[in-house]
């Protein structure tokens, strides 16, 4: 049976090896508790027999058990051992969570909001959060792995047929947690090729701004979502709270700079202190883009 | 007459006010184990009642994609008031502070718990644990929206009111080690003369295995909540790492205590079951010591395995072979248990009554809740089905159709001893068939739906999941009647249902040797022991005598 993934075939022999014996077993307990409640009812078996035990048939049954649990857990374990072993030279592509959405970052800086893969390569994930904890979670490749701050988890896939394959957070994130939602993009191998040397290099300040999710709370044309619009922000006075007291700063290059980086040091008086800090996902030159973007709004 | 209603003399039963005070007042400072086993009771009735509804309204949402009734934020804060509720004033307290109570001191042939005052202390702990966590709901930056197991960061960044929340579930953590510390002592200083530990009845071994885990891995999760309120309030980064702290630390402290946490559920819902059986089946257990050792077992090996919660956390490899073996492990006592209790009905001479039915439903029910719990443990698959709702479908086979079906098969079977009144046969067993039905058509298609990709703690979800989300909400209606009919027949019987005798069962454990209900200091005449729990053969030549 072949599957999404390279992998996936073996997950799901895991799989029936583990659910068909849980059935099987599943009806024998059930069939048997039928058949004594039947067999044993006390209209037609007056005197019960006071049986205290039996070495053999405790034995059988802590030894067979043990036995299956155990082939259960090496079928567990082959299994996930492939998951672990990216093979080499496998194609790296960073993988950016945060509050409520994803990015994917190439090795050439193509930067994209779907997840481009070429069917038949192995690609090795780098998983990374910018906030709180997100779980990078593809079902129809059967790989799941966590996106923590402050660290880089690891995993790799390779896509086995041409096809669109959701990407949803794992984690419990918070409001759109389960809007947290993107694709796999597989397609063959040359495509995929031409495909990652058009888009290299820089993307404009609004790309960059749709690529890390800035669009999901801040609008352009005035209407206020999660955090405030950018329509004239740039040079207009803001009321923020800082450390607990409340004062009225001008929006210069500056407060921008200090916003996207330490978003939690001048909280906007109205707003939650939600927004994570952008430091680690994006470079100065970036960050140059979209105050430019900013200014112009 | 009211003076002369004290001391052993007299002969009404724990129901009726006695000495001094009456009423309300005569409950609220009453130190006897079955008023306060009672008093659990009705606090864990009321919130088990909001937690079903807010369950419903949970599965209501999700009977078709999109939003239909709630904001995702409201959502949020559901799931997460259902999963607090029913684990912390629910199941956790559940049957040890409810059956344990009452059961306990009868079942050994006592007076009460060895500390009766502090039985009474820690009930109160309780209800202040309670009352904080509601006051969390309404004081402060909102309902708490982080789910029961209040991960770092996201709780600690979180605008609604996390701080009350954990707070609460600190204090409920030493009521919950209050009362096992007096299970312990009681069961070690106040057996009935001639009762050996192997002597004792199957029920207070499960609740001797809990208490300990209650003892020792409470005060872990004390800690790491107020490691988390420190955290909240003074900025110090013990979980956080924008502050220089850990996430996967705080994984680890609330599961060292979690895990052990579910035991503490089942394994008195386990002796609960093992009562039932050798009573309907009117013979001995089979394997009484295999049964009571598997429970000591299980609360062992069942300490070192939290890291399989992890597995997709970025633990090393190795770390997750281990804890993947030995959650492999647990499950052996677990299976040893199941065969010992079909065997116990091999050549039984069985009465078919709730109480039985009950329990064979905790059979059914709770093997699709171990065997499911394979999956998990495996990592291959677990990768797969982790936070998914194959887990929620998992977790409630376990805990609902385990410890919470255990809870009212405790209730089937000793409703007539706590109250002296039967319940109605019939309504009962069709209360009992409606639930069943409920139960599987309500989380069955859970576990399908986390097969198929379905993550957890979802407000909405794609059209493809769509059926199953609604069949599965239509079962919630169908198990919702059950329980009111469930419950409506055995409040009825308190007023309404015939007398019970003081053995309507035919029970061989010392409970059933006093009356029903029974007397104010358990047993007019203490009982001695000189066979082992279940031992049915003077009930039968009684029988037989009386046949004749
Ligand atoms: C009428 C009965 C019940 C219904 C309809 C129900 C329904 C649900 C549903 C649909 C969820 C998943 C929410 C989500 O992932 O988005 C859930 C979560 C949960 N349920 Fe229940 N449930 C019921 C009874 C119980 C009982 C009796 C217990 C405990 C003994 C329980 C414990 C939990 C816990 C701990 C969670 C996890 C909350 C979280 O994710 O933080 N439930 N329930
Ligand atoms: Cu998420
Ligand atoms: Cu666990």
């Amino acid at each position: 049976m072949a599957g999404a993934s390279s992998y996936s075939g073996m997950v799901d022999k895991t799989f029936w090896m583990i659910l068909g014996s849980s059935v099987i077993m599943l009806l024998g307990i059930t069939a048997t508790m039928i058949l004594f409640m039947v067999k044993y009812r006390r209209s037609r078996h007056p005197v019960a027999s006071d049986i205290e035990g039996s070495a053999t048939l405790e034995t059988l049954w802590t030894v067979l058990p043990t036995v299956l649990v155990m082939v259960m857990f090496y079928y567990g374990w082959a299994g996930f051992k492939v998951m672990r072993e990216t093979p080499k030279g496998a194609m790296p592509v960073t993988v950016q969570a945060r509050m409520w959405s994803w990015s994917f970052k190439y090795e050439n800086g193509k930067q994209t909001t779907e997840l481009y893969v070429p069917v038949g390569r192995p690609v090795a994930v780098n998983l990374e959060s910018a906030d709180v904890i997100h779980s990078f979670f593809v079902p129809a490749f059967r790989m799941k792995e966590d996106c923590m701050p402050g660290r880089h988890n690891h995993a790799w896939f390779q896509a086995e047929r041409e096809g669109v394959y959701d990407i949803m957070c794992a984690e419990y994130c918070g409001d759109k947690h389960s809007a947290m939602l993107s694709k796999v993009i597989a397609v063959p191998a040359d495509t995929f090729d031409v495909w990652l040397e058009r888009g290299g290099g820089r993307p404009t300040g609004l790309k960059l701004m749709q690529i890390k999710g800035c669009v999901a709370c801040h609008t352009s044309d005035g209407s206020k979502l999660v955090g405030p619009t950018y329509k004239g922000l740039f040079g207009s006075k803001v009321r923020v709270t800082t450390n607990g007291v409340e004062r009225e700063v001008l929006a210069d290059e500056d407060y921008l700079r200090r916003s996207i980086l330490q978003p939690k040091a001048d909280i906007v008086v109205g707003f939650q202190p939600q927004m994570p800090d952008m430091a680690g996902q994006l470079d100065d030159e970036d960050i140059k883009l979209i105050i430019d973007y900013i200014k112009r709004q | 007459m009211a003076e002369s209603k004290t001391g052993p003399a007299w002969t009404g039963n724990y129901l009726q006010d006695y000495g001094r005070r009456r009423g309300l007042m005569a409950w609220l400072t009453t130190t006897d184990h079955k008023r306060i086993g009672l008093m659990y009771m009705m606090a864990m009735f009321f919130f088990f009642t909001v937690a079903v509804m807010l369950g419903v309204l949970i599965r209501l949402e999700l009977m078709n994609p999109g939003m239909q009734y709630v904001t995702p934020r409201v959502y949020n804060s559901l799931f997460t008031l259902h999963g607090v509720i029913m684990i912390f004033l629910f199941i956790v307290p559940g049957i040890p502070a409810v059956m344990g109570n009452f059961i306990l001191p009868l079942q050994l042939g006592a007076d009460d718990v060895s500390f009766p005052k502090l039985n009474l202390a820690s009930w109160y702990v309780y209800i202040a644990g309670a009352v904080l966590a509601l006051t969390s709901l309404f004081a402060g930056g909102g309902v708490p929206d982080t789910g029961w197991t209040f991960y770092a960061p996201y709780a600690l960044r979180s605008g609604s009111n996390v701080s009350l929340a954990v707070f609460a579930a600190f204090v409920l953590g030493f009521s919950s080690i209050m009362t096992g510390m007096n299970f312990i002592t009681t069961i070690h200083r106040l057996r009935a003369p001639g009762m050996g530990f192997f002597r004792m009845p199957l029920f207070c071994w499960g609740l001797y295995a809990t208490s300990w885990i209650q003892v020792i891995a409470t005060p872990v999760v004390g800690i790491t909540l107020l490691l988390v309120i420190m955290e909240r309030w003074l900025g110090i980064g013990f979980f956080d790492p924008a502050r220089g702290g850990d996430p996967v630390l705080y994984q680890h402290l609330f599961w060292i205590y979690s895990h052990p946490v579910v035991y503490v559920m089942i394994l008195p819902a386990m002796g609960v079951i093992s009562e039932i059986l050798p009573t309907f089946a009117g013979r001995t257990v089979f394997g009484y010591k295999a049964i009571a050792l598997s429970s000591m077992a299980i609360a062992i090996v069942g300490y070192m395995v939290w890291g399989h919660h992890m597995f997709t956390v970025g633990m090393s490899d190795t770390a997750r072979r281990v804890f993947s073996i030995l959650t492999f492990l647990v499950a052996i006592p677990t299976g040893i248990k199941v065969f010992n209790w079909m065997a116990t009905l091999y050549k039984g001479s069985i009465r078919i009554e709730p109480p039985l039915l009950w329990a064979l439903g905790f059979v059914f029910l709770f093997s699709i809740g171990g065997l499911t719990g394979l999956v998990n443990g495996a990592l291959a698959t677990d990768i797969h089905v982790h936070d998914t709702a194959f887990v929620v479908g998992h977790f409630h086979y376990t805990m609902f159709g385990g410890a919470g079906v255990g809870l009212f098969a405790a209730m089937h079977y000793w409703w007539p001893k706590i109250f002296g009144r039967m319940y109605n046969r019939k309504r009962a067993i069709w209360a009992w068939g409606i639930f069943m039905v409920g139960f599987n058509v309500l989380y069955f298609p859970m576990l399908v739906l986390g097969i198929m990709g379905m993550p957890r703690r979802y407000a909405d979800y794609l059209p493809r999941f769509h059926t199953p989300e609604l069949i599965s909400t239509v079962g919630s209606w169908i198990l919702v009647s059950g329980l009111i009919l469930m419950v409506w027949n055995l409040i009825r019987a308190i007023k309404h249902g015939e007398p019970a005798p003081a053995n309507p069962w035919g029970g061989t454990t010392l409970e059933w040797q006093t009356t029903s209900p029974p007397p104010q200091l358990n047993f007019a005449v203490a009982p001695t022991v000189t066979t082992g729990p279940y031992d049915h053969t003077a009930l039968r030549a009684a029988a037989a005598k009386e046949a004749q």
